[in-house]
């Protein structure tokens, strides 16, 4: 039996949980004697099978068609569910990015199995798979066990290593009926600029009521420049109109695990930790400091942040 | 039109988290809310009956706290209510509810042109009975909406996607799962709140939709739940504003080693 990982490109590039994905399929195949498959969907993309070799796959199987240029969950499920009834896998896993917290439940009521989502950890021992996923945005963390014989799991971006390995890396291509999707995508707007995107960012700095305002923003934004960071918001800032509210992070926001998450202006309510508790590493920038985010910041600096952003830009361009 | 809203009641998000000596999170003391993001269904689903005129008929799956739920839908003007009980549906997984729901929805209350859903459930966390769902019932699915227009019997919707957004369209009947952004949603009225009182609430058990303890048997179960290890407290920097920041910048590049 195998492991399959579902990747995900975007415009013809892989995006980086596919990789932490295939890093952790790989660790699981070696643990449990399974072998390791990726497929990969769309239309124009097979040269981005190579991409996928270097993290131990055994096989990349290609559905390329020009039907499936533009995602549609239906139509993906179906070649989804239709390489799960050929291959029979233990395990299939997906991002837990807006790809797959759609594709993966539409596959996994169409194969009819049990789907554990937004993985922190997926490990296998006793001849089973044990799955890791926070509840209550995170006040909990639930371990579940899947009835087989397929299960799916989607895994959180930013929390799964990544470890380049070697695999046999054949490619072959599958040919499936295409269904006629539902639905028809007619336009398509992406953030412009070149930061990072939250969910994917290494760093990210956000800011909260304590900005004083939109202008607020300019500081945060400057300050992400320095650090190559995306920038976040709490809630408090969406609401006043100072952000878009995809920038929220936060229990009804953007759940984010950055190596450095940097909180100026924010007094770290228990729904905005929901969605940045898992962050490696938290700087909290208050004037309180009884604030609430110094209960959970690594580096709690007391003080005002219209002060201490500029200095913080200054000694962080001194370095480069 | 007859227009569906699902809903689940979740616990209030300031609800603290005590996991019993079985493993298992318990709701005891909890204040429970209807889920946030199917306040954003609910309030579509009216806002589309205010209209288009027809019927707004909001359902869950759940036990007799979750009559609370659906009188609070009630009183912000849905016409009915359906409530789906069944002690083999404690601690059922996502799948098993899409099951439920969707033996409902394409037998008993066939006849829908649209159905709204919350994007997830703030509990659970799992996003997976609306995709799930729409599979079964064969139906198109705009996922994550925050803007959405229905004409000549077309849905176009504005969905958030990672790093931007997207616009589908799509024939009725079709499933549209409700982000922050969609709407403002209202509060119940006094007047709402009464009439609530007596708008019709139907519970129907597994058997009354043809369904057994069998089919809705859970694939996935939960074996413990623990909580989340604790964030060791951290360091406080204070001092002169640029010797604190040389001090920042020195630990994260010397300790933390993430810059
Ligand atoms: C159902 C529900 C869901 C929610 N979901 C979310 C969510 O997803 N994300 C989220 O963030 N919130 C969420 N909230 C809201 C949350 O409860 C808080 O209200 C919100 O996070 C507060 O935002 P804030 O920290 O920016 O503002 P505040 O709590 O007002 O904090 C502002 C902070 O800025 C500090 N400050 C002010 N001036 C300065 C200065 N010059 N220098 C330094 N510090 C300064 C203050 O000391 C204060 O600590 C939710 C609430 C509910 C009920």
């Amino acid at each position: 039996m195998s492991i399959v990982v579902c990747a995900e490109q975007r415009d013809g590039s892989l995006r980086k949980i596919t990789f932490e994905a295939l890093s952790t399929g790989k660790r699981l195949a070696e643990a449990s004697g399974e072998t390791l498959k990726a497929l990969l969907i769309g239309n124009g993309i097979a040269g981005l099978a190579d991409e996928l070799k270097k993290y131990g796959v055994d096989e990349v199987a290609v559905v390329d068609n020009a039907a499936l240029g533009a995602y549609t969950a239906d139509a993906y499920a179906a070649v989804l569910a239709a390489y799960v009834a050929q291959e029979n896998p233990a395990l299939v896993l997906f991002g837990h990015s807006s790809f797959g917290k759609e594709l993966a439940p539409r596959a996994a009521a169409k194969v009819d199995c049990g789907l554990v989502s937004d993985c922190i950890d997926i490990n296998f021992a006793d001849g089973d798979y044990l799955f890791k996923h926070p509840v209550y945005a995170g006040k909990a963390i639930g371990n579940y066990k899947v009835a087989g014989p397929v299960r799916m799991a989607t895994l959180r971006p930013n929390v799964f290593p990544i470890v380049e390995s070697a695999g046999a890396g054949a490619v072959v291509n599958f040919a499936t009926d295409i269904p006629a999707a539902k639905v028809t995508v007619t336009g398509t707007m992406m953030a412009s600029g070149d930061r990072p995107e939250l969910t994917e960012a290494d760093i990210i700095c956000s800011g909260g009521r304590g900005l004083g305002g939109p202008e607020g923003f300019k500081l945060i934004e400057a300050l992400a420049d320095a650090l190559g960071a995306a920038v976040g918001s709490s809630r408090a800032a969406v609401d006043a109109g100072w952000r878009e509210h995809a920038a929220q992070v936060g229990q009804t926001g953007k759940v984010v695990s950055p190596n450095l998450y940097v909180a100026s202006g924010i007094s770290g309510a228990i729904q905005h930790l929901a969605g940045m508790g898992s962050s490696k590493v938290i700087v909290g920038i208050n004037k309180d400091g009884e604030a609430n985010i110094f209960n959970v910041a690594d580096y709690g600096v007391e003080g005002d942040l219209n002060k201490i952003i500029p200095a913080l830009i200054e000694k962080l361009k001194e370095l480069q | 039109m007859k227009i569906v809203a699902c809903i689940k009641q979740t616990f209030d998000t300031e609800a603290k988290i005590v996991v019993g000596g079985n493993g298992q999170i318990s709701d005891e003391g909890v204040n429970l809310i209807v889920n946030p993001y199917d306040e954003f269904a609910v309030e579509e689903a009216i806002r589309t009956k205010e209209k288009n005129g027809g019927e707004v008929v909001v359902v869950t799956v759940g036990g007799d706290k979750a009559q609370e739920a659906l009188r609070y839908c009630l009183a912000m003007g849905a016409d009915r209510a359906v409530l789906i009980q069944d002690a083999a549906m404690v601690g059922a997984d996502s799948r098993a509810v899409s099951i439920a729901l969707a033996k409902l929805l394409s037998e008993k209350e066939a006849g829908y042109d649209i159905i709204f859903t919350g994007k997830e459930a703030v509990d659970d966390g799992a996003a997976q009975v609306p995709s799930r769902l729409a599979e079964k019932l064969d139906l198109a699915q705009a996922n994550v909406v925050t803007a959405l227009s229905l004409a000549d019997g077309k849905a176009t919707a504005t969905c958030e996607i990672d790093g931007g957004s997207e616009i589908l369209e799509m024939a009725l009947p079709a499933l549209i799962s409700a982000q922050k952004g969609l709407n403002e949603v209202r509060y119940p009225s006094l007047p709402g709140i009464m009439k609530a009182k007596r708008k019709p609430l139907e519970v129907l058990s597994l058997s009354d939709l043809g369904l057994s303890a069998d089919d809705v048997a859970s694939k996935v179960v939960l074996a413990a739940a623990e909580l989340p290890p604790a964030r060791k407290a951290g360091q406080r920097l204070t001092g002169e504003v640029d010797e604190v920041v040389a001090k920042l910048v020195k630990l994260l590049k010397e300790e933390a080693k993430v810059i």
